[in-house]
């Protein structure tokens, strides 16, 4: 185990935080603000990754399919707030639940007919490509780096948004006092649409960088989705911070877990054991630091404001 | 003077620099029906959650029949004997006024890991619980949803559901809000007719039922008891006329 | 009047299931004991998810796990050569009520969204668990050879392993309708209703609704050792967390807090997906039904919310 080779894995650790920031960062501002639960992020991020590597292998520019897939996630996010989820704020979470897993089913088999169920591969265009020198010794690929540059300049941008403009500022008191901002002649209704498709795009931006590196497949969303879930509840609902936070602890612990846990258990029971344990222990691992986080924070390790 | 049901001294809580319950001290003695009355925001709610278990104080103590209560959390204070109304009715809705009030005789008898029998028709709940009803006036009403009971009825079978704990100590969070002239004198009426043989707290805006009730009563002001005594000596009081009563009146 | 009709229905209903069997073997269609055995275990887990989602009011998006569970006990005993089916089935049983009991104990101290995500999510731990081992198959499943060994009563008989799990399904009705009128029922129910009230008589909700989560859990874990037994074979899919989506979808559609909208649902469900998993004509929808089906199931939440025991009994209790 070298240095090298730890420090790369801290690396990856990073690059799979900032995804799921990414996701966590859009789902956690509905969850918050509109008190809502949305099964179907998931299905945004998925809706992104075939916008990207679509446009981008029909128009042949790589940069054409990264735009397409952003506007085209924007749009999409807010077509389905309009038509289906705008209806739903008012409902209990029961039923947000199951009909936003109706979206599910419906997205994912939509994607299935339009591109088939098995595996799509991106390709990356020449300049990303390669690695870059870090220091001394210690080479990193070029596109992972970029993926986190863009995901942590993306967490500078939202905690400006949402802390320093005028806009931020109605979100925030959008979530605590609807009558009052409605009041200050504001429509609420257009407000959680644009927060809404602002979150589909942000997890579109996650599907389109993810193209490169993940199989790209129908059901793609929902296994991050869950992820995306155990950051929430780490970081705490509401809280982009925790957010943040949450998602590079669940991105590095499992990452790490994965490949370090088994070399390490066969330093103290045996190879053919550590074999079995190290995998299955690895892929328990978050879950079982949410648990853990639960026990002694029930809120998370952020709680944004009371309830 | 006997030794009080009910002992609060020196009560403390703030929610960040607002100080809703500033020192406050108070008693209570067995069979007496205490009023505490308030202008909005004198720190009547935080006053009550606290003795009923749902606030913590930053600091105080609250002795119930000699026991320190302050750290208990509100179901063992029910346990205990504490009872009490909401000031936003609460009930069961989906219950039938007799399931409303068997249920708060179950939950003082004994633990409820009970799977099998039908708890809608055992004996040692049904039976007491539809006493109570006609003791409050509802006896007529058992098997109406909660739900589609009036407002005042509502209010009566809260009053019933804590009742029916036995209680030794009632906690009435303005049992009149919200009722109408013909009601709120239903309310007054079943109320005296519990004096003496229950310990009242009174929380109420009505000062005509306050006056009526009362043996007596305690004016809470920015989270300060400001007088204690007899209705009449409170009414007398220049200090209450002028923050209280001479704005309401 | 209301007591009547409720008598009648279930009157109707086992007769109907009692009399599926012959008259489908005389009929030709075998393969319609095949689909309603299938559909009534799951009602069996659907009417333990009712026990704590329709009366307990805990939204757990975490169901599969028990069956998961209950159906890795029979496959793991298999896979070492013990068919004996109440040791399989009783750790079935024991194990996801354990389980049940160390999820709730985390989960039901949160509530609200925090809920749904956590009891989600340790579901999801499970299913990774079970495709990261590998001596039990891993990703692939593990076939189970025999099937549960009982005295007098042999699985492999289909008509018998049939009825075995119609009555071991009526029964769940009935122990769930005994429970959620019992004492420890009403304070469940009352506790949905309203905590505050509850807490202020003097019920502390947190142990009575850990009880009714191993309750359910330890029910889940009987339907996930029949699944086990009916499919012959066990992936990890068994945990996956559409299937505790589907299960949540038939209590919904059924109707929650009844006692016959679990097996309504779990009907109206499974033959909903049947018949469009079959549909040959335009031959797209058989292929990709779950297109159709997403939609209808977004229509229901939104506009039948009671659901189908709704239309046939009145609630009340």
């Amino acid at each position: 185990m070298s240095f090298a080779l730890i420090f790369e894995q801290l690396l990856n650790g990073v690059q799979l935080g900032v995804m799921l920031f990414l996701l966590a960062a859009g789902l956690t501002l509905v969850l918050g603000i509109m008190n809502m639960v949305n099964l179907a992020h998931g299905s945004l991020y998925m809706i992104g990754a075939y916008f990207a590597i679509s446009v981008g292998q029909w128009s042949g520019s790589y940069l054409l399919g990264v735009a397409a897939a952003l506007v085209g996630t924007l749009l999409v996010g807010m077509l389905v707030e309009v038509v289906a989820l705008r209806t739903l704020y008012q409902r209990d979470h029961l039923d947000q639940v199951l009909a936003t897993f109706g979206l599910i089913l419906f997205f994912n088999e939509l994607i299935a007919i339009l591109f088939g169920r098995f595996a799509l591969f991106a390709s990356l265009p020449s300049y990303l490509q390669g690695h870059i020198e870090l220091f001394s010794g210690i080479r990193y690929p070029l596109y992972r780096a970029v993926m986190i540059g863009v995901g942590l300049l993306t967490a500078v941008l939202l905690w400006y948004v949402v802390t320093r403009t005028r806009l931020g500022m109605l979100i925030r008191a959008g979530a605590s006092n609807r009558t009052m901002v409605s009041a200050l002649g504001v429509n609420i209704r257009l407000l959680y649409t644009m927060v809404f498709g602002f979150g589909a795009a942000l997890a579109g931006l996650a599907g389109l960088m993810a193209g490169q590196i993940y199989t790209v497949q129908p059901g793609m969303g929902e296994l991050i989705l869950i992820q995306v879930f155990v950051v929430i509840v780490i970081g705490g609902i509401g809280s982009v911070r925790g957010a943040l936070v949450g998602a590079l602890i669940v991105g590095i612990v499992d990452t790490m877990g994965r490949a370090f846990l088994k070399p390490i258990l066969e330093t103290v029971i045996s190879a053919a054991a550590a074999n079995t344990a190290g995998p299955a222990l690895s892929s328990m691992l978050i879950y079982l630091l949410m648990a853990l986080v639960l026990a002694l924070r029930p809120a998370g390790l952020f709680p944004a404001r009371g309830g | 003077m006997t030794e009080p049901l009910l002992d609060v001294s020196d009560l403390r809580k703030s929610f960040g620099a607002l100080r809703a319950c500033d020192g406050i001290s108070f008693d209570v003695a067995p069979g007496e029906t205490h009023a505490v009355i308030g202008p909005n925001g004198a720190g009547k709610t935080t006053f009550i959650g606290q003795l009923a278990g749902n606030l913590r104080p930053d600091s105080g103590r609250i002795l119930f029949a000699g026991e320190n209560i302050t750290a208990l959390p509100a179901p063992k204070r029910a346990r205990k004997g504490l009872a009490r109304s909401f000031q936003i009715t609460s009930v069961y809705l989906e219950f039938t006024a007799l399931q409303n009030v068997a249920l708060a005789i179950q939950a003082h008898a004994g633990h409820s890991f009970r799977f099998w029998r039908d708890a809608r028709r055992d004996p040692a709940l049904v039976d007491p619980a539809r006493k109570v009803l006609e003791e409050v006036g509802l006896g007529a009403r058992t098997d109406v949803l909660a739900a589609n009971l009036a407002h005042g009825e509502q209010r009566q079978l809260e009053v019933a559901m804590a009742l029916a704990t036995r209680p030794r100590l009632l906690l009435l969070d303005e049992p009149m809000a919200g009722m109408g002239a013909e009601e709120s004198q239903r309310m007054i009426a079943l109320l005296s007719s519990l004096k003496g043989r229950q310990t009242i707290i009174l929380v109420e805006h009505d000062m005509d039922a306050v006056f009526r009730l009362a043996d007596r009563i305690s004016v809470l002001v920015y989270g300060r008891v400001i007088a204690t005594g007899a209705p009449a000596a409170v009414r007398a009081n220049p200090e209450v006329r002028a923050a209280y009563l001479g704005e309401e009146a | 009047m209301a007591l009547n009709a409720r008598v009648v229905f279930w009157i109707l209903l086992v007769s109907v299931l009692a009399a599926l069997p012959p008259v489908a073997t005389l009929l030709g269609e075998a393969f319609y004991i095949d689909l309603v055995r299938r559909i009534m275990i799951f009602a069996i887990a659907a009417i333990s998810l009712n026990l704590i989602l329709g009366y307990g009011g805990m939204v757990s998006f975490g169901h599969a796990a028990y069956l998961g569970v209950g159906g890795y006990a029979v496959a793991i005993f298999g896979f070492y050569g013990i068919d004996d089916g109440f040791l399989q089935w009783g750790t079935a049983i024991g194990a996801s009520a354990l389980v049940a009991l160390a999820i709730g104990a985390v989960s039901i101290r949160t509530s609200g969204i925090y809920f749904i995500m956590i009891t989600l999510a340790f579901t999801q731990m499970l299913y990774y668990l079970g495709i990261s081992i590998e001596e039990y198959g891993g990703d692939d499943g593990i076939r189970i050879k025999t099937r549960s060994q009982f005295p007098l009563i042999d699985l492999g008989d289909g008509l018998q392993f049939y009825y075995l799990v119609l009555v071991l399904m009526l029964g769940a009705v009935y122990l769930t309708h005994r429970i959620v009128n019992s004492r420890f029922g009403m304070v469940l129910r009352a506790a949905k209703s309203n905590e505050a009230r509850s807490r202020a008589i003097g019920f502390s909700p947190y142990l009575y609704r850990l009880a009714a989560f191993v309750i359910a859990g330890a029910m889940g874990g009987l339907a996930g050792a029949l699944l086990a037994n009916h499919t012959n074979y066990l992936t990890p899919d068994i945990m996956h967390w559409t299937r505790s989506g589907e299960i949540m979808f038939m209590v919904i559609l059924g109707g929650m807090g009844t006692s016959a909208g679990p097996v309504l649902g779990s009907f109206a469900l499974l033959l909903l997906e049947d018949i469009l998993a079959n549909w040959r004509d335009p031959r797209w929808i058989g292929e990709h039904w779950q297109v159709i089906l997403g939609p209808l199931l977004v229509l229901a939440v939104l506009f039948f919310r009671r659901g189908l025991a709704g239309l046939f009994e009145r609630r009340r209790d």
